[in-house]
């Protein structure tokens, strides 16, 4: 489990959906860590099975390297979620295998 | 024209922004996260957690303020993708763009050594400089964490923690007792060392202060269904077991190669760093004139000697650009030279005092995953060898080790190390994968941006 | 010494293919490989098993290219048969896609081309925009159309090398690798080569080194025409399947990641990449799949193809000591996964029984481009 220190001079949150519901997180945190306190991970399901199926995956290096914290962020699959931080109106959506990448979004 | 690109704003690229700009060069950094302190002192103008993270920590606030006042031409937010003789591909804020200059240098820092174990790539394992990042970064922190593993960082982590207030439910310390007694060898570096090693020992007994139970152990695998459960662990031969649904596991340090891999230039094996280091002189000169290093990417030295090497590179750098004569900076460098020899002389020691055990550099479990984003294990890697596997080239091809996302970062120095332990050649004569660019993943989209900005190749 | 009455110089899909297909007829059998870094055309390659077009102004090659793609799924069944190792073919029949009317037109008279001399006929149907939306409902509005054939198949060429070196080894055949040969010449009754290992020598040898035999070869005074032609290949993150087929320039494999490249280029032996035509790859890519914009590239590198002047394979062999008796094979081609069945069937058959037939002699060696 992971928290927000006691002593931290509390941050100012902002709206964010995520899989489809309202929630808010502290702006400016990276996304990686917000959705850890927020207790939403795993993150993503592996696109590569195992031989017991699908594997879950959550964030492991938070410094861009393991790419374990791929998360789709305003449509766009696959961002580092460590990478990112928390905007107001962000839509975050876990991953679930490999991404359907879509037509034109912009 | 621009004269320098420096990629990485930590202790290394600032200092080499702040010398080059002082010898007349025009100089752009860019830098992957949004504020400058690289990861060591990341967030480090943030004042609120200073008591936790303690003087080692804020020693940084100072070159942070300099560079940021410096005027220098910092790009925050740019991840560089593709670094060759034509140019530096990057995506920023506003998208991708390719830079041209006579010099690059990359001064990227370190990533955690990988260390497959059984069950490490579960959810609720993470590496202690994951947990390090989360406290400077965003005041996160996971109470009652299992930490495990060796070297300094590990125990730095649990006393900040701890200061913090947050609970530890153990330490298991994986330091071979060996490890000791052949460290004192290295007697010049031992000496110097000692200040290292009472630094540890306070921590240690701060720790231990704190009532955390401290156990030094043989090995450890990872277990739980869809979410870390228990750490399994054997001390002096008997098993144990804790509950926990975070691990923090942590063997030290590596240099991030991967952009100096993709760029071709030479590396070489490090016995003593266990790791892939570029080749290169004092300077930073890898063996493409217009590529240099400098800082923990040219090998673990920590954040004062980055600093140090950080200027060299780019004295060199203005020298070679006729800004400076060898006789304007001699004396400088000079200085700056001896700084870093005295800085590094307790290196060999630490070194051999933190050096991973064999079992956790290269895993002896068939069952253990080596690839996380292609689930390749250690049995498919022995069994491509018996096919007569030549090297890690074809096993990427044979496996798809090395092929997801994190681009063969995470499994690159283990799949070496588990080939040259299978087949009792060494690191060196395995030889690594050749990385290619895009060394950081980017979208068609972006690498098209990179031919229909005609205009702005020429600057 | 490494001693074999077969040797095989090449340890690429094209070598491979032949070794494991002498080892299957009990030959004494060994492949020198190179080391892990060397020039692989199979990592070089979409993976493409391509027909149409293929040889239009070479009816020889056209009819050596469709007989061997109507015996890929056979190969493909017997290789996974006896290694256990999915080679992932697959055979949905691919497009050539058209940017423009002009191009259509250009394409449909090739296609009209490749049929009139044949004697196996490709059948295919040409497509217009609305045909190929139906097909593959991404398809971008710049695409005018293109050439269907379902004689085209995919397949993983880096399963193939792996499966034809397993199977080779399985029969009987050895595998050397980080032994890459420096020279060859006539000894004894044979040949004897220098390796990066030492000595190896052979009654029989096979050069199939791909562009070592630009060297190779003529020190027996044999055909090394044969130059690099760059491709520069991107590949992308796994996604979910939306190719139903095979396209010229875009591959969509089974795991789910898109190989694209089409970019031919006279770089010498340079394997590096360019950012210029690596942008203009994308850029053709997303105007055929606009929602490709947003897929990742994880890789790309230059591909190095072995190229003849006609960019026809080259069968060439030779008899050599006191009575002839002593054969060496030239073996360059640039389509090693598309010809695999026929390397490892019909031509490994041949070189076992040590003479090629005659139609191959007629229309694939080397004396054609003698002036």
């Amino acid at each position: 489990m992971f928290e927000q220190l006691k002593t931290a001079t509390p941050l100012e949150t902002v709206n964010v959906t995520l899989d489809g519901v309202a929630i808010t997180l502290p702006k400016g945190m990276t996304l990686a860590a917000a959705l850890l306190v927020h207790g939403a991970y795993p993150l993503r399901t592996s696109p590569v099975q195992g031989p017991d199926g699908p594997k879950q995956r959550a964030p492991y290096c938070m410094m861009g390297v393991c790419f374990e914290c791929l998360v789709e962020i305003d449509g766009k699959p696959n961002q580092q979620s460590c990478l990112a931080q928390v905007r107001d109106g962000m839509v975050v959506n876990r991953q679930d295998g490999a991404p359907d990448i879509k037509g034109d979004r912009t | 024209m621009i004269d320098l690109i420096i990629i990485g704003a930590g202790p290394a690229g600032m200092t080499a922004a702040l010398t080059a700009q002082e010898c007349g060069l025009k100089v752009v950094v860019l830098d992957e996260q949004l504020r400058p302190g690289g990861q060591i002192y990341r967030n480090v103008l943030d004042t609120s957690k200073d008591t936790i993270l303690g003087p080692d920590y804020f020693d940084g606030r100072t070159l942070a303020q300099r560079f940021l006042a410096s005027g220098v031409d910092y790009r925050p937010g740019a991840q560089v993708w593709r670094i060759d003789d034509d140019g530096v591909c990057f995506t920023g804020p506003d998208g991708a763009s390719i830079l041209r200059a006579r010099h690059v240098l990359l001064a990227v820092g370190a990533m955690e050594r990988p260390v497959p174990t059984r069950g490490w790539t579960l959810p609720g394992v993470m590496t202690a400089g994951a947990a390090q990042i989360m406290l400077k970064a965003s005041g996160v922190v996971a109470p009652n964490a299992v930490f495990i593993g060796s070297g300094p960082l590990l125990f730095l982590i649990v006393a900040q923690y701890l200061r913090a207030g947050v609970a530890v439910k153990a330490v298991l310390e994986t330091t071979p007792r060996g490890n000791y007694a052949s460290a004192l060898r290295h007697a010049g570096g031992a000496l110097r060392g000692w200040r290292y090693v009472r630094k540890g020992m306070g921590m240690l007994s701060e720790i231990r202060r704190a009532g955390v139970r401290i156990e030094k152990i043989d090995s450890y695998t990872l277990a739980g269904r869809d979410h870390l459960e228990t750490v399994d662990y054997v001390v002096a031969g008997q098993a144990r077991q804790i509950g926990c649904d975070t691990a923090l596991i942590h063997q030290g340090v590596i240099p991030a190669v991967q952009a100096s891999l993709s760029s071709g230039c030479a590396h070489d094996w490090n016995a003593a760093q266990v790791a892939w280091l570029p080749k290169a002189d004092a300077s930073g000169r890898t063996d493409k004139d217009w590529l240099r290093v400098a800082g923990d990417c040219r090998g673990i030295a920590g954040a004062l000697s980055a600093q140090l090497s950080g200027e060299l590179a780019a004295l060199a750098i203005a020298q070679d650009q006729n800004r400076v004569t060898a006789d304007e900076i001699a004396a400088r460098t000079k200085r700056v030279r001896a700084k870093l020899n005295t800085d590094n002389a307790v290196r060999p020691f630490l070194d051999q005092l933190y050096l991973p055990r064999p079992d956790l550099l290269a895993p002896t479990n068939d069952d253990v995953t080596i690839c996380r984003c292609e689930l390749v294990t250690r049995g498919q890697i022995r069994q491509a060898v018996s096919e007569g596997c030549p090297g890690p080239n074809q096993m990427k091809a044979f496996t798809r080790s090395g092929m997801g996302p994190c681009q063969g970062r995470m499994c690159g120095p283990v799949v070496t190390q588990t080939m040259a332990a299978m087949t009792g050649l060494s690191p060196a004569a395995v030889g690594h994968y050749r990385i290619r660019s895009p060394f950081r993943p980017v979208t068609l989209h972006e690498m098209a941006q990179c031919a229909e900005a005609p205009d702005q190749k020429a600057t | 010494m490494t001693s074999h009455e077969f040797i095989i110089i090449g340890g690429g899909i094209v070598g491979a293919a032949i070794a494991e297909g002498l080892a299957r007829q009990g030959k004494d059998v060994g492949v020198l490989d190179e080391g892990d870094v060397a020039i692989r055309a199979a990592r070089g390659n979409l993976g493409n098993v391509w027909v149409q077009g293929k040889g239009a102004a070479y009816p020889a090659y056209a009819d050596l290219t469709r007989q061997a793609a109507l015996d890929w799924g056979a190969l493909a069944e017997r290789l996974q048969a006896q290694t256990g190792i999915d080679i992932h073919f697959r055979a949905p029949g691919a497009v050539y896609l058209c940017f423009t009317d002009a191009d259509l037109e250009n394409r449909a008279a090739t296609m009209r081309q490749a049929n009139e001399k044949t004697a196996i006929d490709n059948p295919y149907e040409m497509l217009d925009h609305a045909a190929l939306a139906r097909m593959i409902p991404q398809i971008g509005p710049d695409v005018a159309g293109g050439s269907f054939s379902a004689m085209d198949g995919t397949a993983n060429p880096l399963y193939l090398l792996r499966a034809l070196i397993q199977s080779t080894q399985m029969q009987g055949g050895a595998y050397y690798p980080d032994s890459g040969v420096t020279t060859i010449r006539e000894y004894a009754d044979g040949f004897e080569m220098q390796t990066a290992k030492g000595i190896a020598r052979a009654r029989h040898v096979v050069l199939g080194a791909g562009l070592g035999n630009a060297t190779l070869a003529p020190q027996l005074g044999m055909f090394g025409g044969v130059r690099p032609v760059r491709g520069q290949i991107m590949v992308t993150e796994r996604m979910q399947p939306f190719l139903p087929c095979g396209t010229n320039f875009i591959r969509q494999t089974v795991e789910g990641g898109c190989g694209i490249g089409e970019s031919s280029e006279e770089a010498g032996f340079d394997t590096g990449t360019t950012i210029d035509i690596l942008a203009e790859t994308a850029r053709r890519a997303t105007r055929a799949f606009p929602h490709l914009a947003h897929a990742r590239i994880v890789r790309s590198w230059g591909a190095l193809r072995i190229m003849t002047a006609d960019g026809v394979p080259v069968y060439q062999m030779k008899g050599f000591g006191p009575d002839g008796t002593s054969k060496a094979t030239v073996v360059s081609v640039h389509s090693g996964v598309t010809l695999a069945p026929f390397h490892c069937d019909a031509l490994a058959r041949q070189i076992g029984a040590l003479a090629l037939e005659p139609d191959i002699v007629k229309s694939f060696s080397a004396e054609r481009f003698d002036v």
